[in-house]
């Protein structure tokens, strides 16, 4: 069995011997409920969809995905289990890519748990599943680009408040990025390619085009892109923290 | 096999291990001694491959820790200071984890996990969470670790600290044990642990650097020429002096500062075809040596 899947499952299995897991799915399905229903207006709507649900999903997870990244590493260094881990015949990949990617299951499971709200808007009408399914899979990129950042910022650091502030501020660039203000900001200030270029680099841009349910290879290029930039960035910060 | 070549560890312009070589073979069982902070769980990081050199290699079973880590990593096993693990799993599911990344499987991995949970008398708290344990389990458990995959060198830092008498006693045994057909690297600050488990010493000093201080004395059997075998052993390089006992039938080789000794001498006996029954580090004086070394008063060279 390869290292990064005895990792994978060690690390999903932690997610759950501690209240952590549970305390946040709980957070997690009463806020995308309060957003859907109170703040988003789905029965007011009258439409059978689920925009109301996932347009508030890249501020959910701004402020919650960084509280399952936080500890990703910094946790690690903290209590020094990292000196067993890195000791361990194991690559660095194979340490990042399987620490991640059980947070990005635990993240997945989640997004599954929201499924009575799918079933609610197949009970009420009629929707298109197509496109529910494409924003389902968008959201769950969506959450792999806010970890991936998270799971840089909490290997450069031993503490686990700093790595949640500083993957929230991260994230939250990566947000507004695609917001008109901005845009409109900075297009005063410099020449319209690096405006396009910004704009390319929202989470918002990319995530509105496949939670709309249409699947472009350019945004799923952009997620993978976003999730291999930052994982290497997370393995060459720990192999500099290796040689400090 | 280990071979240590010119290492060094600065952080920033502190300099926390500086170039120290030396080398330790199979049924070895190297001492690292010296005050709290002067080294000694940096250069076992090294080492283990935890943190990188500033200068200077480490190769071990043949495979250098900075270019084929993996390789190094697989034939080691490693206790870090303090014995850290993964405070929410209980002691069978971390030894499984461990199993599993040590490639483990079937009958041998059975077999391995039931003599390291009957050797460091585990069995008890299998299904306790490691969060819950006292210092001396999770000592326990960090011990057992290291050695589920029967590594043929082993780095143990400070494997004794925190343990109460009995546990110290049962632990030195099982290093005596292991040592047989291993290479064991252990650091501690306590000098009955060096007398009691190490085959050789070195302390580890910013000051004096390292050194070897352990004399050899060999007993010969029966009429053979004392005088012959001296001056044979004096001729090694890092040989000082050797002391000779006619009356005992024994000959003591006391190393240059610096020099290991003993596998040279062993090696000679064997070459000679020496009768020697009898081949012992003295370590009397290491006492005194550790003192002086630490307190910063240079002892002579036949410390």
């Amino acid at each position: 069995m390869n290292a990064a899947v005895i990792l994978f499952k060690r690390e999903l299995r932690s997610y759950f011997a501690t209240p952590l897991a549970y305390v946040f799915i709980v957070i997690f399905l009463v806020l995308a409920s309060v957003f859907t229903f109170q703040v988003g207006g789905f029965f007011e709507r009258g439409q059978a969809d689920l925009q109301p649900f996932f347009r508030w999903h890249p501020w959910i997870y701004l402020v919650l995905i960084p509280a399952i990244s936080m500890r990703l590493w910094a946790e690690e260094r903290n209590s020094g289990s990292i000196e067993l881990l890195m000791t361990l015949p194991i690559t660095l990949w194979q340490a990042v890519v399987g620490k991640f990617l059980a947070a990005w299951c635990f993240a997945a499971i989640a997004l599954a748990l929201t499924f009575p709200i799918w079933i609610t808007v197949n009970y009420l009408g009629s929707p298109d599943n197509g496109t529910i399914v494409a924003a389902y899979v968008g959201s769950w990129l969506l959450a792999g680009g806010y970890l991936a950042i998270g799971t840089c910022l909490s290997a450069a650091t031993r503490n686990q408040v700093i790595a949640f502030v500083t993957a929230a501020l991260v994230g939250l660039l990566f947000l507004l990025a695609g917001f008109p203000f901005v845009l409109d900001f900075v297009r005063g200030v410099l020449p319209s390619a690096f405006v396009d270029g910004i704009a390319s680099l929202s989470f918002l841009t990319h995530f509105d085009a496949i939670s709309k349910g249409v699947i472009d290879v350019r945004d799923l290029v952009y997620f993978a892109a976003l999730i291999g930039f930052w994982l290497t960035a997370t393995a060459l910060v720990l192999d500099m923290k290796k040689a400090e | 096999m280990i071979n240590i070549n010119h290492l060094s560890k600065r952080y920033g312009d502190k300099l926390a291990v500086d170039d120290l070589s030396f080398s330790v073979a199979p049924g070895e069982v190297l001492g690292f001694l010296g005050a709290n902070g002067a080294g000694k769980s940096t250069t076992m990081r090294m080492i283990a491959g935890f943190i990188a050199p500033s200068a200077g290699d480490v190769s071990v079973c043949g495979h250098d820790i900075e270019r084929a880590p993996v390789a190094a990593k697989r034939c080691m096993g490693y206790l870090p200071e303090g014995a850290p693990s993964y405070g929410e799993m209980t002691v069978a599911e971390f030894l499984d984890f461990i199993a599993d990344v040590r490639g483990l499987t079937g009958a041998r991995r059975r077999e391995r996990r039931d003599i390291v949970i009957e050797r460091l008398a585990l069995a008890d708290v299998l299904d306790q969470v490691v969060e819950t344990l006292s210092k001396g389990f999770r000592r326990r458990v960090g011990l057992a670790q290291a050695l589920i995959h029967d590594p043929q060198v082993l780095i143990l830092d400070e494997p004794t600290d925190g343990l109460d008498p009995n546990q110290k006693h049962e632990v030195r045994r099982l290093i005596n044990e292991l040592s047989k057909d291993k290479l064991v690297i252990v650091s501690t600050h306590i000098l009955e642990e060096v007398h009691e488990v190490c085959t050789r010493a070195i302390i580890i000093d910013l000051e004096a650097k390292s050194r070897y201080h352990n004399a050899v004395s060999l007993r010969f059997e029966g009429d053979q020429d004392l005088g012959a075998a001296r001056a044979a052993i004096v001729r090694l390089a890092g040989v000082a002096a050797v002391e000779i006992d006619d009356r005992e039938q024994r000959l003591t080789a006391i190393p240059a500062p610096g020099a290991g000794i003993l596998p040279a001498i062993s090696a000679l006996i064997v070459e000679s075809g020496w009768r020697v029954p009898e081949l012992h580090l003295e370590a009397g004086r290491l006492d005194e040596v550790f003192r002086s070394l630490t307190q910063g008063t240079r002892p002579g060279v036949a410390a």
